[in-house]
């Protein structure tokens, strides 16, 4: 009987449309608690994202004048690692030599280095297969068939514009960004 | 739920009459593995495996929260803590490794118990929720091994966490951005490992509220049986306590058995030595593969390396989400009426090449991508879809059952019989 009573009484509240009071107020409050939740949901998730301190080690300064023809070295920006490489000319004549339409991931290796610069090579050492660290940069390291770098993991083989070759990776070595600050440095990030 | 034939929970000494009326704990426990579940009386022991899962879980939940007294989640302190629970801490060595070789026991019960249902079609109508829940248990399994295997940061722990999350990485645009938001940062590092650490203290914990619903929408049919017949009548059925209570004892008992000839006798025989070296970002091992556990489908994830469309490496990752996610969908894709593979001739047949298919696929998962192992994987790939999305439609549509008994007891007793002999005569 109560229920009864209870429905009798908000129709005789409701206007001539049917809309009463309490359902614009019940709307209002469920909406603003809504919204409100799905907010809330934004610290929670992006707490998650690289944090400052980690987004700080973004930039290295590297010098390169020890680096000799034919040397590369590794670095780490980012955590990850970082090939620099030291290409000898007769490198920087192979990577021209080979027609770009027929890569995987077609760059030329003046697009991958800065202008005047093409001996320098500057890529991640981190393979676009599923991110081993490729051999080659380190002393002795094997370079593959293609003489530039080659992953272990799953024979990725990368040529010496560190470009994808043979073997299941889909892109060539990422370039990162980086600039000159002289003639024998450069900042990465 | 249970059938009308079960008895009914009646507590005699007045504290567990007090008790009842308060908050009927005991009562639940009693409906749900005690006297008053009634279960299908022909079980045989492929259904031990339920209960055996449910204690590797129990098992891990204990020595893990053991081990996080004396674990520190730091990229420098990781590993050495785990050195320091090795040799230090008393009887450290046993409760890692029944922790790790724990790991391995719950995924072998849990495969058995998959199996076990793909065979006897335990996955069909009236129990498509039971099968789906299970799943979600087995997916949340795997992403608690996955972080758990990092934890000791060695070197196949922190490659498996990159490997694993540039997979990830292979999703167009938004990959890398998912992929720094699953690290915190743009390699596995301090904010992974404690990330992995939290979760994988959490999920086992939901893993254990899954199951209560896996339980729950259990009981609702009731179990499935080696026949795949409906429960009809009392006769067909015995109290769960104390028959399969009983019989999971047995079960229990040789589960600790090979438990113990694993932590005692072969404790990193399921393990890669190279986990012993601690992370280093900069060298990759020459020889990246996951827990035993996860070689069926890491062979799937490698067996893609033609581009078509789509990158060969985001094809491979979606074979393989898409070799479990199509599991959900089976009580639909297998339309035969007959549950059980003792009646379906043809069906047992195909059963057998997918039970070997994926021991195939996980021999290959296990060994460096190279030839011949790559072209097995790819076969083996193939036939596992074939066999879900071509062979099982075909056969619910094509194969000739055999007859089915008319009831369990029958089954159980032979025709005639069924009516006078007493539960007890079974066994």
């Amino acid at each position: 009987m109560a229920a009864l009573e209870q429905s009798e009484l908000q129709d005789a509240h409701a206007g001539e449309d049917g809309v009463r009071r309490r359902d614009f107020l019940n709307l209002a409050a469920v909406s603003f608690a809504g919204i409100g939740g799905v907010a809330l949901l934004y610290p929670l998730i992006n707490q998650m994202n690289p944090s400052a301190d980690v987004l700080a080690l973004a930039q290295i300064d590297v010098d390169l004048s020890q680096i000799q023809p034919g040397q590369a070295i590794k670095t780490i920006w980012r955590k990850q690692p970082v090939f620099i490489r030291h290409l000898t000319p007769q490198e920087i004549q192979e990577a021209n030599a080979v027609d770009v339409s027929t890569l995987r991931d077609p760059q030329t290796l003046a697009e991958r280095t800065k202008p005047g610069k093409m001996n320098w090579l500057i890529t991640m050492g981190v393979c676009t297969h599923l991110g081993c660290v490729p051999l080659g940069a380190g002393e002795g390291e094997p370079r593959g068939p293609y003489g530039g770098y080659f992953c272990p993991c799953h024979g990725s083989a990368y040529d010496t514009a560190a470009r994808i070759r043979s073997g299941p990776a889909p892109l060539n070595l990422e370039v990162p960004d980086y600039e000159f600050t002289s003639d024998t440095a450069v900042r990465i990030g | 739920m249970s059938f009308p034939w079960a008895e009914e929970y009646k507590p005699k000494h007045p504290f567990m009459r007090w008790m009842d009326e308060k908050l009927p704990l005991p009562r639940l426990v009693w409906g749900a593995v005690g006297g008053g579940y009634p279960v299908p009386r022909n079980l045989n022991y492929m259904w031990n495996f339920g209960v055996l899962a449910g204690l590797a879980l129990t098992l891990q939940i204990v020595t893990g929260i053991i081990m996080a007294m004396h674990y520190q989640p730091g990229e420098a302190t990781a590993f050495n803590s785990v050195e320091h629970i090795m040799r230090d801490v008393n009887q450290g060595w046993f409760l890692r490794y029944a922790h790790a070789n724990g790991a391995s026991m719950f995924f072998i019960v849990t495969y058995l118990h998959i199996f076990r249902g793909l065979y006897y079609g335990s996955y069909k109508a009236p129990r498509e929720m039971v099968w789906m829940l299970g799943l979600v248990i087995f997916l949340l399994m795997m992403a608690t091994a996955f972080m758990g295997y990092v934890l000791p940061w060695g070197q196949m722990s922190f490659w498996g966490a990159k490997v694993i999350t540039g997979l990830f990485g292979a999703i167009p645009v938004v990959g890398d951005p998912i992929q720094h938001w699953l690290l915190g940062g743009y390699a596995p590092d301090q904010p992974t490992l404690t990330r992995f650490f939290s979760l994988h203290y959490l999920l086992p914990f939901v893993i254990a509220g899954v199951i209560v619903l896996h339980i729950w929408a259990l009981h609702i049919p009731g179990s499935n049986n080696p026949t795949g017949v409906d429960v009809k009548s009392p006769q067909d059925t015995v109290p769960f306590h104390p028959y399969y209570t009983a019989k999971d004892g047995v079960g229990i008992g040789l589960f600790f058995l090979v438990f113990a000839v694993l932590i005692f006798f072969m404790p990193n025989a399921f393990g890669h030595p190279v986990n012993y070296v601690q992370a280093n970002p900069l060298s990759t091992p020459a020889h990246i593969v996951p827990e035993w556990y996860f070689w069926p489908f890491y062979a799937i994830l490698r067996a893609f390396t033609v581009d078509f469309i789509l990158p060969a490496k985001l094809w491979g990752v979606l074979a393989m989400f898409g070799s479990i996610l199509l599991l959900f969908f089976l009580p639909w894709i297998d339309k035969s009426p007959v549950r059980s593979g003792r009646y379906r001739p043809t069906f047992r047949i195909f059963f057998v090449i997918l039970v070997v298919d994926v021991a195939v696929l996980g021999y290959c998962g296990g060994s460096p991508a190279e030839e011949p192992y790559v072209m097995i994987s790819q076969i083996a790939t193939a036939y596992y879809f074939l066999h879900f999305l071509v062979i099982l439609p075909l056969l619910s549509m094509f194969e000739k059952t055999l007859p089915l008994p008319n009831s369990i007891a029958e089954s159980v007793l032979g025709s005639g019989k069924a009516g006078e002999a007493a539960p007890a005569s079974a066994a």
